[in-house]
């Protein structure tokens, strides 16, 4: 440990008390990734604080010292948008976890952000509420890590993605100010700006979120198809009637053949894809597009539909579609989970450019999807153990990402940029758009020490003229610079 | 200890243990799913203290880093509850990797001389009923007299040692302990023969349980058949990675039970720890078909008496009881609905469920007397779900969880009932009434001035 850290170490244990500081080496290495597990980096530092204040002082504390600092909810974010970095202080907020008022009236909770995204549900389902976004990992994500990545999930089809549905986040910005970022004032959206910044402009210690009244009515159905090609007429033919369901989500073969060993979901056997089809509202209208969505799957060639009776048949249904990224374990060693985003339509023509871009390289790849917004999840898989094909694995994900972006689509749906899909950023964006928004961000953190090394595949120093590269970014330790 | 009849020369199932590892690490994706099911992520919030962080733990140790008192530490704490198994998207067998681990920590890890006599007065004791007999007559006096009370007031046993004073604060009331016979006969037409496990600490300290177990056998039509030979099971020792000590007392109980086609077990503990005889006597040749055969064989009460289907006539129990699954029950065996099901079935009894049913109470085998501190958080944790559904009755089907349960409800002042789910169907089948379990009263009951915590806010330690 470098002496800068470990005068923080001592700082940070008078701070937080010694059960809230991690310096040993092997406990360190615990942190070293998230979900995403091809980056790693072990942390300089670790620390379990437990308040705003806290956080506030910890950042103070690093820009005093020039060091970078990397903010952590439960390690489930699946672009390395946690990474920790080896010279910095990792500032885990699983401790903050207390579900701080629930307004029912005015349909709103606040809460630290270390708490649990389905925890917020659970505290409001008597009264009839939930918060909407839903990630599959919703079961550990923490809230404060929705804010961050702005996650989506399979409901943000008709709900949206966290950004609508935070009213305010109390924020620790990088030079350790704890300010009030609300969604209602006059001025510039700055919560706007905030949320979805993977949090590299500041560190949420307090967010309001909205509670959404949940529907009177809700019926699920699971259609099986002979084909992706099938499932994905069926999605366009059910966008098009004008209904728009709550959710639809579509799983190919693969990855059917993965959740059934992992949580025996039962779907339909032999079919080359499944949808699920989710719709909720007042129960007269779900009645009424609920059997046009069965007609419409019929048409389209579905030869199995089923319905869910109750509430235990609908968790079955998408206990498949849910468990999908995690239990690829079953069927592979190794795999990268890819998020792309393409135009509904373009479905059918990039998935059979994925499926010659698999032959091509011998490389597997699984498909699940949030259908109705193009939001594309291709699992590449691999064998660890093998060498040189997590690189292979690694051309065809990127492969992957360049269809998206030539059928007009983008790297990311949900899942960040991180640092894992910072290389693509120039494939989609021009130098200029990138300087513009390192702009934005330099307003929030000019000596570059909150998370960096994220969403920009080179930081650029703040100061320069946008454009005009000055050379490598010294953002290690030089924050007196600025 | 050396257990009896061991030969040294006997291959362990860890033998295979140099391919296995690696191949049950590499299940683990890092997806996180069994964070919030895990005791101690709750507790603390830690990824050291979780499954997946245990999991990376394992993988630096398996990847050369040398066992070290950190990784040691966070191994000891995990409660071996198995809510990770469950909730588990990939399948990671975690159950077999916290065995294989703890295993090699006996061996390889030397603990402190203090550590070391705590082991050993534990493993000693809890699994040889007679020694556990000979414990009775000194703890009923030292109840009776109430030296009980004072010595908790003076708090002399928690500054000598904090396992001592969890093991003093968890033993129940002791009242007399009557034996049962070797066999016990069916009433009406029988309907099956079944062995029947008394166990250990169900044998010395809830005999109650064990008669009401025989009794509803026998009242639904079984021929209960009670080996004399029978000891412990080894669950203790298994679960605590004492792998030699847990395969001699499996022997022991194999034979034991070798004549009957069906074993009844009414501790979770025991019965998951029977299941798992296949895997731990598996690579012994001159075993394995036996032990296997007695896998599948075994039983717990609420499994069997489904199984069997009702046919004596339950009596009304106008009584509300909260159902505690206990994790070698729901996790380890994946019982859940059945002892549900026994109780629903009683007319005028209403079950009443424990908010986070899928998090471990603490007691979790020897956990509370080796880990008294995270025990007793997880049991005030539990204890403040169970006030909450106002029941009257508390339903488990572990002793341990029982005790652990009772204990952190007195320490907040709190009155239950306990009972086990075979007290509980023994009332309604002999038409006792309600007051018979609400009549019991819950051990454990004395309040030492901590206070409940809420249910919303989990996180404990500071």
């Amino acid at each position: 440990m470098s002496e800068g850290l470990a005068r923080l170490a001592g700082r940070f244990g008078r701070l937080l008390g010694p059960d809230s500081v991690i310096t040993d080496p092997v406990r360190l290495r615990t942190y070293e990734c998230d979900g995403l597990t091809s980056h790693r980096a072990s942390p300089g530092l670790v620390v379990l604080p437990d308040t705003a204040e806290q956080i506030a002082q910890i950042v103070r504390d690093c820009a005093a010292a020039g060091v970078p600092y990397v903010a952590r909810g439960s390690g489930t974010g699946l672009s390395g948008g946690a990474l920790p970095r080896t010279d910095g202080v990792l500032i885990v907020t699983s401790r903050m976890r207390r579900i701080l008022e629930i307004d029912i009236p005015n349909r709103r909770a606040v809460v630290e952000p270390g708490v649990i995204n389905l925890d917020v549900t659970r505290a409001v389902r008597a009264d009839g509420y939930h918060f909407a976004p839903d990630p599959s990992s919703q079961q550990i994500c923490s809230v404060g890590g929705n804010v961050a990545e702005n996650s989506g999930g399979a409901h943000c089809l008709k709900y949206g993605f966290t950004a609508h549905h935070v009213l305010s986040c109390e924020v620790v910005t990088p030079d350790g100010e704890i300010v009030e970022l609300a969604a209602d004032g006059p001025g510039y959206d700055l919560l706007g700006v905030f949320v979805g910044a993977e949090g590299t402009l500041g560190i949420a210690t307090k967010i309001t979120v909205r509670l959404t009244r949940s529907p009177e009515a809700v019926r699920t159905l699971l259609a099986a198809f002979g084909s992706i090609e099938a499932g994905g007429g069926a999605v366009s033919a059910i966008i098009g009637a004008g209904v728009l369901p709550a959710a639809i989500e579509m799983m190919d073969a693969l990855s059917i053949e993965a959740a059934e060993a992992a949580v025996r979901c039962e779907y339909p056997p032999g079919a080359g894809a499944v949808l699920i089809v989710e719709l909720d509202g007042p129960e007269s209208e779900v009645a009424h597009q609920f059997a046009e969505v069965e007609r419409l799957c019929r048409d389209a060639g579905a030869f199995e539909i089923r319905v869910a009776a109750d509430d235990a048949e609908r968790a079955l249904i998408w206990t498949g579609r849910k468990s999908a990224f995690a239990a690829m374990g079953r069927i592979s060693p190794a795999y990268l989970v890819q998020d792309g985003v393409i135009p509904r339509t373009s479905l059918p023509r990039v998935l059979a450019s994925i499926d010659a871009l698999s032959a091509a390289s011998g490389v597997r790849v699984a498909n699940v999807f949030h259908a109705g917004d193009g939001n594309l999840h291709p699992l590449v898989l691999f064998d660890d153990a093998e060498p040189g094909a997590a690189e292979r694995a690694e051309e065809v994900s990127g492969k992957i990402l360049d269809l998206c972006i030539e059928h007009g689509g983008s790297i990311t749906g949900e899942h960040g940029v991180g640092v894992d899909k910072s290389r693509y950023m120039p494939r989609m964006f021009t130098e200029t758009d990138l300087d513009t928004m390192q702009m934005v961000r330099c307003g929030f953190d000019p000596a570059g020490l909150c998370n960096p090394g994220k969403v920009f595949p080179t930081p650029r120093l703040c100061g320069e003229v946008p454009g005009v590269r000055k050379g490598p970014h010294p953002y290690e330790g030089k924050a007196d610079l600025f | 200890m050396t257990a009896p009849d061991e030969s040294p020369e006997q291959p362990a199932s860890s033998a295979e243990a140099p391919e296995l590892l690696p191949q049950l690490l590499g299940e683990c994706v890092h997806c996180g799913f069994c964070l919030p099911t895990c005791p101690t992520y709750v507790l603390w919030g830690e990824e050291m203290d979780s499954p997946r962080g245990r999991i990376h733990l394992m993988q630096q140790h398996a990847d050369g880093a040398p066992l070290n008192g950190a990784m040691v530490e966070h191994f000891d704490r995990c409660l071996g509850c198995m809510a990770c198994v469950t909730s588990c998207p990939s399948g990671v067998q975690y159950d077999r990797l916290i065995e294989m681990t703890r295993a090699e920590v006996e061996q390889e890890h030397p603990r402190s001389p203090r550590e070391r006599v705590i082991r050993e007065a534990v493993f000693r004791t809890f699994p040889y009923p007679r020694r556990l007999r000979a414990l009775r007559a000194p703890l009923r006096a030292y109840q009776w007299t109430g030296l009980d009370r004072l010595v908790r007031r003076t708090g002399l046993l928690e500054r000598i040692s904090p396992s001592l004073a969890a093991m003093e604060r968890l033993a129940p009331p002791l009242g007399r302990a009557p034996r049962l016979p070797e066999r016990v006969a069916a009433r009406g037409g029988r309907r099956a023969t079944v062995g029947m496990l008394t166990g250990c600490v169900q044998r010395e300290f809830f005999p109650g349980v064990n008669a009401a177990t025989a009794r509803v056998l026998a009242l639904e039509g079984c021929d209960v058949v009670i080996p004399k030979s029978q000891g412990c099971c080894g669950a203790l020792s298994l679960h605590a990675g004492r792998e030699d000590e847990a395969r001699a007392f499996a022997r022991r109980t194999v034979e034991a039970f070798e004549a009957v086609d069906v074993i009844v077990v009414n501790s979770a503990g025991c019965g998951s720890a029977m299941k798992e005889y296949r895997t731990l006597l598996g690579g012994d040749p001159a075993w394995a078909r036996r032990a296997e055969a007695l896998s599948a064989k075994t039983r717990d009460l609420a499994e069997f008496l489904v199984e069997l289907g009702p046919r004596a006539e339950r009596r009304p129990l106008p009584v509300s009881v909260a159902y505690h699954d206990a994790c070698h029950l729901s996790h380890a065996q994946g019982i859940r609905s059945q002892p549900r099901a026994l109780l629903a079935g009683i007319p005028e009894l209403t079950v009443r469920e424990v908010d986070g049913p899928e998090l471990c109470c603490g007691s979790a085998g020897t956990y509370n007397v080796l880990q008294p501190e995270a025990a007793s958080e997880l049991g005030d944790l539990k204890a403040a779900g169970v006030r909450a559904t106002g029941a009257e009755v508390l339903v488990a089907a572990n002793p341990g969880c029982s005790m652990q349960i009772a204990t952190a409800l007195g320490r907040q002042g709190a009155t239950i009932a306990v009972a086990h789910t075979a007290e509980v169907l023994d009332a309604s089948l002999r038409g006792l009434g309600a007051a018979a379990l609400t009549r019991r009263r819950a051990p454990g009951g004395s309040t030492d001035g901590s206070g409940p915590s809420g249910p919303r806010q989990r996180f404990v330690r500071p």
